[in-house]
């Protein structure tokens, strides 16, 4: 198979007032392509209001190796967490 | 059969097999495109056309059905008959859009030259004085400018590219270009329904349409063809020897099979 084209990343928000969610991948010449086949691909069954596309070389991602010192810290760390502390009974609902 | 909508079956018919034949046409590239993301665009363009001929082909049923009154010893037709009932010459559609795909710089070529002519003919169109008309030219308008999108850029990346797309496109608009005349030919029909705003006069839509190609074409650094030679014939029901290639694939299931259904 001959050389593929670059990668891109496809993020489609489904309706106003939510987050761009990853949707998947594809491969495209450029961010313009990229965008029209994003909608070709990802958008035909009306999934979207707004695409973004990102090359996936651009995306700067955590790896597995860094676990143990990018998670494993915060596991002893309860009182970052709102369940901690006891509430007064007054407060109801929190 | 008196018809009083004689005129205005004719042409949404036209327009109809206009989108029927391409939409096949565009079809036959499914699971063949040169990749998977093209061949997905390719395939909803396709779909795109046949929508539009289907409304086109339901009106032009509901208009004989309706010209038929009370009539009962004559059957009522739908969108399917005309589709799959009718033999090339009771097709209308003019000649570039039943020529065969050829290479992929061959399609997106016809693709551009069809898509300028789209976004400038459903612009009009949609001014119709039959609201049913301007109401398959307003959905058909925003179809007609996304696929424009696409064609044009193509057009751009094949001529501007390496040498060998750059020779292939410009091979494919070189064979095309005889067939670009026919677009803005205007029949008895159209003419005549014309006078009641329905219709649109393609002839006055030649000089819009060809500075748009040839501003591509250049910015594509091809060349615009010459006008050597012309052809037309497909709205008179003259076709080109391939229409029976189309019809024979599109229509097979029924002809073997009559009545067939999912």
């Amino acid at each position: 198979m001959k050389k593929l084209l670059p990668l891109y990343e496809v993020f489609v928000r489904s309706s106003r007032g939510l987050d761009h969610k990853h949707v998947g991948s594809l491969h495209a010449e450029d961010p313009a392509q990229a965008l029209e086949y994003a909608r070709d691909c990802y958008a035909r069954r009306s999934e979207g209001v707004s695409i973004w596309v990102v090359k996936s070389s651009n995306i700067v991602s955590s790896q597995e190796d860094d676990a143990e010192s990018f998670y494993d810290p915060l596991d002893d760390k309860p009182y970052r967490h709102a369940t901690h502390y006891v509430l007064p009974d007054p407060v109801n609902n929190m | 059969m008196t018809n009083s909508n004689n005129d205005l079956i004719d042409y949404v018919t036209g327009l109809g097999d206009d989108s029927l034949i391409l939409g096949q046409r565009i079809a036959e590239w499914c699971s063949k495109a040169p990749f998977l993301e093209e061949d997905l665009a390719l395939t909803n363009v396709a779909l795109d056309f046949l929508g539009r001929a289907q409304m086109f082909y339901n009106y032009a049923a509901e208009l004989h059905n309706a010209d038929l009154g009370t009539d009962k010893s004559v059957d009522r037709i739908t969108a399917d008959d005309i589709a799959y009932l009718r033999d090339a010459r009771e097709y209308k559609n003019t000649l570039i859009h039943e020529l065969p795909i050829g290479d992929f710089a061959y399609t997106m070529a016809r693709q551009f030259l069809i898509d300028s002519f789209g976004v400038q003919f459903m612009t009009e169109l949609v001014k119709s004085s039959d609201k049913t008309v301007s109401g398959i030219a307003a959905k058909a308008i925003k179809e007609c400018r996304y696929h424009l999108r696409r064609s044009n850029d193509w057009v751009l990346r094949l001529g501007d590219g390496t040498q060998e797309s750059h020779e292939r496109i410009q091979t494919a608009f070189n064979q095309l270009w005889g067939y670009t005349s026919e677009l803005f030919e205007m029949t008895a029909s159209e003419t005549a329904l014309l006078t009641v705003n329905i219709s649109v006069d393609t002839t006055v839509l030649r000089d819009a349409w060809l500075k748009q190609v040839s501003d591509t074409l250049k910015q594509a650094t091809l060349e615009l063809p010459k006008d050597e030679w012309q052809i037309n014939g497909g709205r008179a029901g003259i076709h080109t020897e391939h229409l029976g290639q189309v019809l024979s694939e599109l229509q097979y299931l029924q002809r073997a099979y009559p009545g067939l259904s999912w």
